[in-house]
């Protein structure tokens, strides 16, 4: 046997009709397959978001089609058109909000995929090109969602779209070319709202191609598992006792997990439907003003985060662009041969630090950077500024990159007499949001790039059941246990 | 294990309809948002009347109104015209019918007095969209002068009656109200 495959029973057409059929197009043998392609037993439930992505996928295609057929991709009417789905078309406003929160809840389940994943290291051999296509679809995902969120041509739609672009003109030389290239103009204008509508619409179909890919790989190095251990592939009946068929076993759990997603979902898109969107994407589009304060949609927010944490402009889209691209190359930059995290005491550890510190870099991105966490600062009162003026000189000519600045404030005596209070704040070391964020960039990528591959060397695992069976039979002796206790006497 | 011998049907079974149940309502709860966006929205069906001055037009003149984006032919007819359309015998009519949306018959006989308005019947107004395949025919064409469709050769006469060719109908009238003013039709 090849790899990872895993033997199934041949499909033998029966009937006269199928035997018809798949003389010619073997589309019952695919059937047959895909029902009954054996699947490790012992899947939790971190495993249903497959299927939740496939069907998020799905709604967002149809109820994207739909709004096509309203939506006007022209600068002088997107806006308008938006609220005419709203107000005018029949159900338009479900359309909308089922498509707007789709994307959000899309991304929440491709985040809970990828994290599992990383958890029970299923980027591992032989499961790599798998992985990648996974990462390929989560990028195209990414394009498609930031060009949606142009389309109704608010206020972030349109500045989003400039900081978007703008991100090319950092490459050296060429940038601004590429950025005018982008854009068909020397803006944001219609040319690029436009274009965005075009491959709003097709990328989506990319990614249902390389979903097929992604399923094409999954099917033939069959699913990892929370024990990490591969199913023993030596024959038809030792993977049986490994796995079970998907259908019904799988199909029935993974419509138990959508069914639950949709509910949460279903209290988003009718009782908080702007919840996850800006209030200044209300407002049209214009390029004049800036939002205050513009920030991406929030699934974007741990790489905005990282963008931000860098000053210089090159190295912060290269940072921003290497998070996500140091994925691809994640299966060999761990150099554990133990796929699971169940069994590696110290990595558990360490993944959980790396799931606090991407929700922390989401709470930087959604932050001023400027904020004060900490501050350590002393604070000289005066009322003869001249005083003052001679304080702040004192403390900048002993130390010129000192931080220091006077302050003006309005005081009243007890007996009514009103004074001018000058007070020389001395900011000895400040400890900002952006600092904050700088600090989770380097653990996001010591992640990576220092932590998996040390560890997968030094790291100690504790011993891995025999099988999946094992590991199957274990668990349930377990619950089975745990259902009953007092029924057996301590001993 | 629920095995069943006496042919009732197993807790199975009954989860088994139960749960394919839910998902068809599920289904359908989300394909019928996808065909009621796909109807006319609240905005084009409230747009649904138009109203058009009529006093400058002379006998023998027709001017086309633009109503729910179809042409509304309205043609000042000549007496001569008048008289013409008057004389059809009925059996000659392939629609019988007067396909005029303001009378409460809906089966009255196509003569030319259930579908003409105004002083001798001298205005016909009727929608200017070939009942065959949707065009718009061309007046004073044809075999019967009245109107000619350029698709597929389908002859009106000056009643906007259907005489010649593969059109089923008569070319309908619109709901239409001529207004106190003298000089406006409301249609529709």
């Amino acid at each position: 046997m090849s790899g990872g495959h895993i033997p199934q029973e041949h499909y033998t057409p029966q009937s006269k009709a199928e035997k018809w059929l798949d003389h010619r197009l073997p589309v019952g043998g695919l059937m047959h397959h895909l029902n009954s392609f054996p699947t490790p037993k012992n899947l939790n439930w971190w495993w249903i978001f497959g299927g939740v992505l496939a069907v998020c996928l799905v709604v967002q295609i149809v109820t994207g089609i739909g709004l096509a057929m309203h939506y006007v991709a022209h600068v002088d009417h997107a806006f308008a058109s938006v609220e005419h789905i709203m107000r005018d078309v029949i159900g338009g406003w479900w359309l909308r909000y089922v498509h707007a929160n789709g994307a959000s809840f899309f991304f929440i389940a491709v985040y809970l995929h990828i994290f599992r994943g990383l958890y029970y290291g299923s980027y591992k051999a032989p499961r790599e090109i798998l992985w990648i296509v996974g990462v390929l679809i989560y990028l195209l995902m990414m394009a498609t969602a930031f060009m949606g969120y142009v389309l109704p041509w608010g206020q972030m739609s349109f500045w989003g779209a400039q900081v978007i672009t703008g991100l090319f003109s950092a490459i050296p030389g060429v940038g601004k070319t590429i950025q005018a290239w982008l854009l068909g103009g020397p803006a944001v204008d219609q040319a690029a709202l436009n274009r965005f509508f075009s491959l709003h619409y097709l990328l989506p179909f990319a990614i249902a191609g390389l979903v097929a890919v992604h399923i094409w790989a999954l099917h033939h190095v069959g699913n990892n598992n929370p024990s990490g251990v591969s199913v023993r592939n030596t024959s038809v009946d030792s993977a049986k006792k490994d796995t079970v068929p998907f259908s019904p076993y799988y199909t029935v759990k993974d419509a138990f997990g959508i069914v639950i997603f949709l509910i949460i979902f279903a209290v988003f898109v009718f009782y908080m439907p702007n919840y996850l969107g800006h209030p200044d994407n209300y407002i049209e589009a214009n390029s004049r003003v800036t939002p205050e304060h513009i920030v991406p949609e929030w699934y974007f927010l741990p790489f905005y985060a990282i963008l931000r944490s860098i000053d210089n402009k090159l190295l912060g889209v290269l940072a921003m662009f290497a998070s996500i691209g140091i994925l691809a190359v994640l299966p060999w930059l761990d150099t554990s041969r133990v796929r699971s995290g169940a069994y590696r005491p110290s990595f558990r550890w360490f993944f959980w630090i790396f799931v606090v510190a991407c929700i922390g870099l989401g709470y930087v991105g959604s932050k001023d950077p400027a904020i004060r966490l900490i501050e350590q600062s002393e604070e000289f009162k005066f009322r003869d500024p001249a005083k003052a003026d001679e304080k702040l000189k004192e403390i900048t000519t002993a130390d010129k990159s000192a931080e220091a600045a006077i302050q003006i404030s309005y005081h009243k005596e007890e007996d009514g007499e009103s004074y001018m209070e000058y007070s020389v704040k001395h900011v000895h070391m400040a400890f900002t949001m952006k600092n904050l964020g700088q600090l989770l960039m380097i653990y996001y990528f010591a992640y990576f790039l220092l932590i998996l591959p040390i560890l997968g060397v030094r790291e100690r695992a504790r011993p891995r059941p025999d099988s999946i069976d094992a590991d199957f039979q274990a668990k349930m002796a377990k619950k089975r246990k745990a259902a009953a206790p007092a029924a057996q006497p301590a001993e | 294990m629920a095995e069943s011998t006496s042919g009732e049907g197993t807790r199975r079974d009954f989860l088994y309809i139960a749960t394919g149940a839910a998902g068809v309502v599920a289904a359908g709860t989300f394909v019928a948002p996808q065909v009621a966006h796909m109807w006319a929205s609240w905005d084009v069906q409230a747009r649904s009347s138009v109203k058009v001055k009529y006093n400058e037009v002379e006998p023998g003149q027709q001017i086309v109104a633009d109503w729910l984006g179809k042409p509304v032919f309205i043609r000042r007819r000549t007496a001569e015209e008048v008289k013409t359309a008057r004389s059809v015998d009925l059996a000659d009519l392939p629609d019988p019918v007067a396909r005029n949306a303001n009378l409460s018959d809906e089966s009255a006989p196509a003569t030319d007095e259930q579908r003409s308005f105004g002083k001798d019947g001298e205005w016909l107004i009727a929608i200017g969209v070939c009942t065959h395949l949707g065009c718009v025919p061309i007046m004073n064409k044809g075999d019967y002068h009245g109107w000619y469709c350029p698709c597929h050769g389908s002859h009106y006469d000056l009643s906007g009656r259907i005489r010649k060719g593969p059109a089923p109908e008569n070319l309908p009238i619109p709901k239409l109200a001529f207004l106190e003013d003298g000089e406006t039709i409301k249609i529709g």
